[in-house]
């Protein structure tokens, strides 16, 4: 384990090195990637809890990043044109304050989480892929056919949203918004997995007789984790929105909750870091392959089907010895 | 709205659902048989549209086009399920997910490499181009209704492969026991190869079927291949008169809901925000549809186990 610790240590100062390079070396878009990489890893942290710890192999969690990214796209629009979001019964104003928009968007996808959890849950294994994947899509058509926000063209926000006494729009002091909800989010999912909910979860997705025998409810913790799960999720789609300045029905697709999940595979399932290793990579696979070929996708594709069919652990677990924290 | 155009609506929504079950029959066979959950099967209906698109375009011929159709997506399945698939049946549903998710980077990419980003067209034969007139003087395109005809037949054949046929019979087994019917002397590994061979011919027939309808293009069988999973939940997972039942289901419901509800929204809203409401809404029915029958049998109407 301490090989895997010593990994983890590398690849976070490797995530704050890039970019404190890039912003010495004036390369901005450097800064950019580390961000995309930050947020990506932050989805991907949130997914994990219900896949890792849970064993909750959802494939709908785009649903939870594009209520975020919507989240912050309406209350942005709202400020930015200076009409109420609602006036009735009470009037509730857009902002464009970050933390503000951040709690509307853990709020909200955790409702989200909670609705679909709620349904999903009573099913198990492959119906539960296949529903989770259907209600993603179901936010995914309703976000096309809702004309209100843009429809299927989406939603664009001219300017960043701000934080008190940052200033939002300079690229590194963003990326250190994204990197501090990164790091809080990695040290939310340690302790969880160490709690005595996070332990019940593990003996639920191992066993959930035993732990229906000794007196817990296995549905209320997967469905916790996958209400704390979605909410993170959601916090990424916020800020993912924010990276972009402009949210679309492309976050609710069903291909984002792939690629979501290919950060956990491709880092390592059940690794605490996993997702930060698989989005490194994969980012870095999109700018370097995207560049050579237009179809870098092939190249994912086959990437993918080789750590899936002979390399199970992920990058993690191919540096730092196959044996997983819990399996 | 008139009759005409209602019983015109109900013919499209059985249209659309004897579509899905051509997809949902292969996915769910594939299901039963060999547990494994199959996220490119979508690509195999991709397969079948664009190689009736290329043979169509060849030689002019909707019946020749049609048989390379089911010919591609067949080899096409075979291929991967030596090459792929059959190293998935003892992993778990996370790294099947995985492994058929990289099979459709895979495949879409591809077919762009091969056939550029813009759409194909398959056009209808003359002799199904027009419409036909049915009892009661409604005049419907032929060629739907001749997709329709199809599908119901191939429909019927199916159940009549599954329970009067040889094949039928070793399917039905492998579905309950697999290691006993191995012992019995049945190479299971060629069966579970004629299986989902038989899955993919019958998506690659959907897909080309579909494709002279719609435009042949990349990424067509994703959108399809989740409703067809939204029927096999709906229908449960392993069982075919399900797979039918729930595909009539959701295409009579996706279909009518998109005329209905903006029309009953009309009643006591204005015209413009009852069209949005009433598509906003329509668009997420079937998943309501869904959510329903989960929260009534989780196990799907006609699913064994859960």
């Amino acid at each position: 384990m301490s090989r895997e610790k010593a990994l983890n240590a590398a690849l976070l100062a490797g995530l704050l090195a890039i970019p404190l390079w890039a912003w010495a070396a004036d390369e901005p878009f450097t800064i950019t990637l580390a961000t995309r990489v930050a947020i990506l890893a932050l989805a991907g942290v949130g997914l994990n809890i219900a896949l890792g710890l849970g064993g909750l192999v959802s494939l709908g969690h785009a649903a939870f990043f594009g209520v975020g990214g919507y989240a912050m796209g309406i209350l942005a629009s709202h400020a930015q044109t200076y009409t109420p979001l609602m006036e009735w019964p009470l009037t509730i104003e857009g902002t464009n304050v970050m933390p503000v928009i951040w709690i509307v968007a853990i709020l909200t996808s955790a409702l989200a989480a909670l609705l679909i959890g709620a349904l999903s849950l009573r099913t198990s294994g492959v119906y539960f892929i296949m529903i989770t994947l259907a209600f993603g899509q179901m936010f995914y058509f309703f976000s096309i056919s809702w004309p209100a926000y843009g429809g299927e063209d989406g939603l664009s926000i001219y300017v960043r949203n701000g934080f008190p006494g940052l200033n939002t729009l300079d690229p590194i002091q963003f990326f250190a918004i994204c990197f501090t909800l990164l790091g809080a989010a990695l040290w939310v999912n340690a302790r969880l997995a160490k709690s005595a909910f996070g332990l019940a979860l593990n003996a639920a997705r191992q066993t959930p007789q035993r732990v229906e025998t000794i007196g817990l409810s296995p549905f209320r913790l997967r469905l916790t984790a996958f209400v704390i799960s979605g909410a993170i999720t959601g916090l990424a789609g916020a800020l993912f929105a924010d990276l972009n300045r402009f949210v679309s029905p492309t976050m609710f697709s069903w291909q984002t909750s792939g690629e979501i999940m290919i950060f956990i595979i491709l880092g390592g399932v059940g690794r605490l870091f996993g997702p930060v290793a698989g989005a490194a990579l994969f980012i870095t696979l999109e700018h370097f392959l995207g560049g050579l070929s237009e179809f870098w996708h092939i190249y994912l594709g086959l990437l993918l089907l080789l750590v899936v069919l002979f390399a199970r652990g992920g990058l993690i677990g191919l540096i730092a010895g196959r044996q997983v924290a819990h399996e | 709205m008139t009759v005409l155009l209602f019983i015109e609506q109900v013919l499209n929504g059985l249209q659309f659902g004897v579509m899905l079950f051509l997809m949902a029959a292969g996915l769910t066979l594939v299901f039963g048989v060999m547990g494994l959950i199959n996220l490119a099967h979508g690509s195999l209906y991709m397969v079948g549209a664009f190689a009736a698109a290329a043979v169509a375009g060849a030689t002019g011929s909707f019946v020749l086009a049609l048989m390379a159709a089911l010919a591609a997506a067949a080899a096409a399945g075979a291929i991967v399920e030596l090459a792929v698939i059959r190293r998935l049946y003892d992993r778990d549903h996370l790294d099947q997910v995985l492994a058929t998710f990289a099979l459709i980077l895979i495949f879409s990419e591809g077919t762009r490499y091969l056939f550029g980003s813009f759409p194909l067209f398959l056009d209808i034969p003359d002799y199904l181009s027009g419409p036909v007139t049915l009892p009661g003087g409604i005049q419907y395109p032929a060629y739907r209704l001749a997709i329709i005809v199809i599908g119901l037949a191939i429909a019927a054949g199916l159940f009549w492969l599954i329970s009067r046929t040889r094949l039928g019979i070793r399917i039905r087994a492998g579905e309950s026991d697999r290691e006993m019917i191995a012992a019995l002397g049945v190479d299971i590994s060629k069966l579970y190869t004629v299986v989902f061979a038989l899955g993919a011919a019958l998506a690659g027939l959907a897909g080309a079927l579909v494709g002279a309808l719609q435009s042949v293009q990349v990424g067509m069988g994703e959108p399809v291949l989740i409703l067809a999973f939204v029927v096999i939940v709906i229908g449960g997972i392993g069982s075919i008169k399900g797979a039918l039942i729930g595909a009539l289901m959701v295409g009579l419901t996706d279909t009518l809901g998109g005329i209905l509800l903006p029309a009953m929204f009309r009643l006591f809203m204005e015209n413009s925000a009852a069209q949005s409401t009433g598509s906003a809404l329509a668009s997420m029915l079937i998943y309501i549809l869904m959510a329903m029958v989960l929260v009534w049998r989780p196990q799907g109407l006609f699913g064994a186990r859960a």
